[in-house]
């Protein structure tokens, strides 16, 4: 009876930290969750002359994975990116963000190409645009040009079929 | 007539955190309010992460372009959401943070009050006529 209230106090500690424990405090949750997307309007990085837009793309689900070739962990996620663009038929343009244009060329051609075209961030400014703050990032574009899911982190196998393979779909 | 003068002072303070000082002012004043949102617990100011050095790059040519310390202030919220924000605004996901303190500060009140309350209530019971006798005892010195 003593020690009721003493206790009670315990176990609601224990379970604040518990879960403060299991959250990940670099996941935030992104502000531009059914938003338009923001305007590109960059080169590409395999044909300058173009330019990848966001109105270019209307009427289709897309996604926009934001890479670079000093990221570690998009070499790790490029084998599912290879896998999505090809086998699940998923539109993939890449943000190539803060990279030298060559070397983003050497990267893909030694490891794989998943994008139909990467526009070239060289100095960031769209990827602020995006609130990105880390690489790689991933956004599902939906067919009215808003944004309806963003990853932050490499994709895995698990990652892709439980988290954006169904928002995709859901989307089509 | 107060309320105009008191008005008119509001309006010159906003006014005057807006445009006073120099570029560099309002750009330090800026970058130690928004956070750095690879290093969380550190201003765009303290930080040396490229992200950070990127936005610091930002705020100068905006405000060289002439937007106000609260447009671009926004230009980031709209981007990166309410944490990019050092001071963290009163919202439903911030109730804790803003007003957990006021409620230990109550819990702790409550906890003293209750105690004090306790031990002014109890009065201690009644000298039997015996105890009477062995504290007049003792009270003259001469103890058995």
């Amino acid at each position: 009876m003593r020690f009721k209230l003493p206790f009670a106090i315990f176990i609601v500690l224990a379970i604040l930290l518990a879960v403060g424990l299991r959250r990940d405090p670099k996941l935030l949750p992104s502000a531009l969750i059914d938003k338009p997307a923001p305007a590109i309007d960059l080169p590409l990085l395999h044909d300058p002359q173009q330019r990848l837009k966001v109105e270019g793309l209307r009427g289709q689900v897309w996604l926009l994975n934001v890479w670079a070739s000093w990221c570690a962990p998009c070499r790790d996620e490029l084998p599912v990116l290879m896998e999505l663009a090809g086998k699940d038929g998923v539109v993939l343009y890449g943000l190539n963000y803060k990279d030298k244009s060559d070397a983003a060329r050497t990267w893909l051609q030694r490891w794989g190409n998943p994008y139909r075209g990467s526009a070239v961030d060289s100095d960031g400014r769209v990827g602020i645009d995006y609130g990105v703050y880390g690489v790689p990032e991933t956004f599902v574009i939906d067919g009215t040009g808003r944004i309806r899911y963003k990853h932050a982190g490499p994709i895995s196998a698990d990652i892709w079929r439980e988290r954006l393979l169904p928002v995709v779909r859901s989307l089509q | 007539m107060s309320r105009w003068a008191c008005l008119i002072l509001l309006w010159a303070s906003m006014h005057g955190a807006n445009a006073a000082g120099t570029i560099e002012d309002r750009e330090a004043r800026l970058s130690a309010s928004l956070r750095c949102m690879v290093c969380q617990n550190q201003t765009l100011a303290e930080s040396d992460a490229p992200l950070a050095a990127d936005m610091r790059q930002q705020i100068r040519e905006q405000l060289g372009q002439g937007r106000s310390e609260q447009q671009i202030r926004d230009y980031f919220e709209e981007r990166y959401g309410a944490f990019v924000r050092y001071d963290p605004p009163f919202m439903p996901s911030t109730w804790l943070l803003w007003l957990g303190p006021f409620v230990l500060l109550a819990a702790g009140f409550a906890a003293l009050w209750r105690v004090v309350s306790r031990h002014g209530r109890s009065q201690p019971a009644p000298l039997t006529p015996a105890e009477r006798e062995r504290a007049d005892a003792l009270l003259k010195g001469d103890a058995p």
